[in-house]
């Protein structure tokens, strides 16, 4: 059996390309979704990139959050499907409630574009068990909208329940609360993240690694975890 | 025909970055005196009809829904403005 992962185009998606192709580099078949249809076509797991949808009209993410196809991404993450929310697709699943807080400016103002650091503090999600707890992983990041806000209440939470799933290290490059990079619903099926590890996924074209320039793959294991739990429970 | 406006401001605990950056450029260009800045938005929402108190609370949900963000905004004023130009 192969995998069949389905990647979600909205007006003004940018990566959805680059997430097809990581997808396939990690053995999967890469599905394309459109935001306007309501059909998943049968995927077992949903990306939803990055880029700027309804050209960050309102807030980001604020639009597509009502697109015919996320409504049938709602019912399919809270019946367990793994859903991954990429830079864009994490403040869409923000605006959706799949996951608590919000996006707002970055607090010094600019557009980033970076390699960064990362620390994988939940290895259990179903986008995360192909790391180690604690691994340090460099991926790109890239957003003006990038800083992740919430309130106490929730941050406790999703400190308590183990569910902030990725920190920054060494700089926090938007002021995102308590480092915070990426996080997961109680059930952990539901990743979202402002990095972007399908820019880290070939040798070549990712980011500087220890071996040699623009070599660093340390995106591909998102890829390769859904997977193996998708054949797992096939 | 009618028009409803709306206001929408991040919450006051949430850092408003871009407040912040237009409160540092005022004294910059010499307005001095203003201590903090905030920066919202106004939505003008016209209506074919009367504004009914039905329209009303359905522009109120759609404030909640659409046009704030709960979990950082406020919708902080809802009001009327007529054809004059004049805010009830």
């Amino acid at each position: 059996m192969t995998a069949r992962i389905g990647v979600v185009t909205f007006p003004g998606t940018l990566d959805d390309r680059d997430a097809a192709r990581a997808v396939r580099l990690a053995g999967a078949e890469a599905v394309p979704l459109f935001h306007a249809d309501a059909d998943l076509k049968d995927v077992d797991a949903v990306v939803l990139p990055g880029g700027f949808s309804y050209g960050d009209y309102l807030r980001a993410g604020a639009i597509s959050r009502f697109a015919p196809i996320m409504e049938t991404v709602v019912d399919a993450a809270k019946g367990g499907m793994p859903v991954l929310g990429i830079c864009n697709g994490f403040q869409v699943l923000t605006e959706v409630h799949l996951l608590p807080g919000s996006m707002i400016k970055n607090e010094h103002l600019h557009f980033i574009c970076r390699d960064q650091t990362l620390r994988v503090e939940n290895a259990e999600t179903a986008w995360t068990t192909e790391y180690q707890a604690d691994e340090e992983i460099v991926i790109p990041l890239k957003n003006q909208d990038g800083q992740y806000v919430a309130d106490e209440r929730t941050l406790d939470e999703l400190e308590g329940d183990g569910r902030v799933v990725f920190r920054y290290v060494g700089w926090n490059p938007n002021g995102s609360r308590r480092d915070i990079a990426g996080i997961t619903n109680a059930r952990g099926n539901v990743v979202g993240l402002m990095p972007h590890p399908e820019h880290a996924v070939e040798p070549g074209f990712g980011p500087d690694s220890r071996d040699a320039g623009r070599h660093g793959i340390d995106g591909l294991a998102f890829f390769t975890s859904a997977i193996k739990g998708l054949l797992a429970s096939a | 025909m009618a028009t409803i406006l709306v206001h929408v401001m991040p919450k006051p605990e949430i850092l408003d970055p871009q407040g912040k950056a237009v409160g540092s450029a005022l004294p910059r260009l010499g307005f001095d005196g203003i201590a903090q800045v905030r920066q919202g938005k106004r939505f003008e929402l016209t209506v074919d009809g009367d504004v009914t108190d039905e329209v009303l609370a359905k522009v109120r949900e759609a404030a909640q829904t659409l046009l704030s963000n709960p979990v950082i905004e406020d919708v902080v004023e809802v009001t009327v403005m007529d054809a004059t130009g004049a805010v009830a």
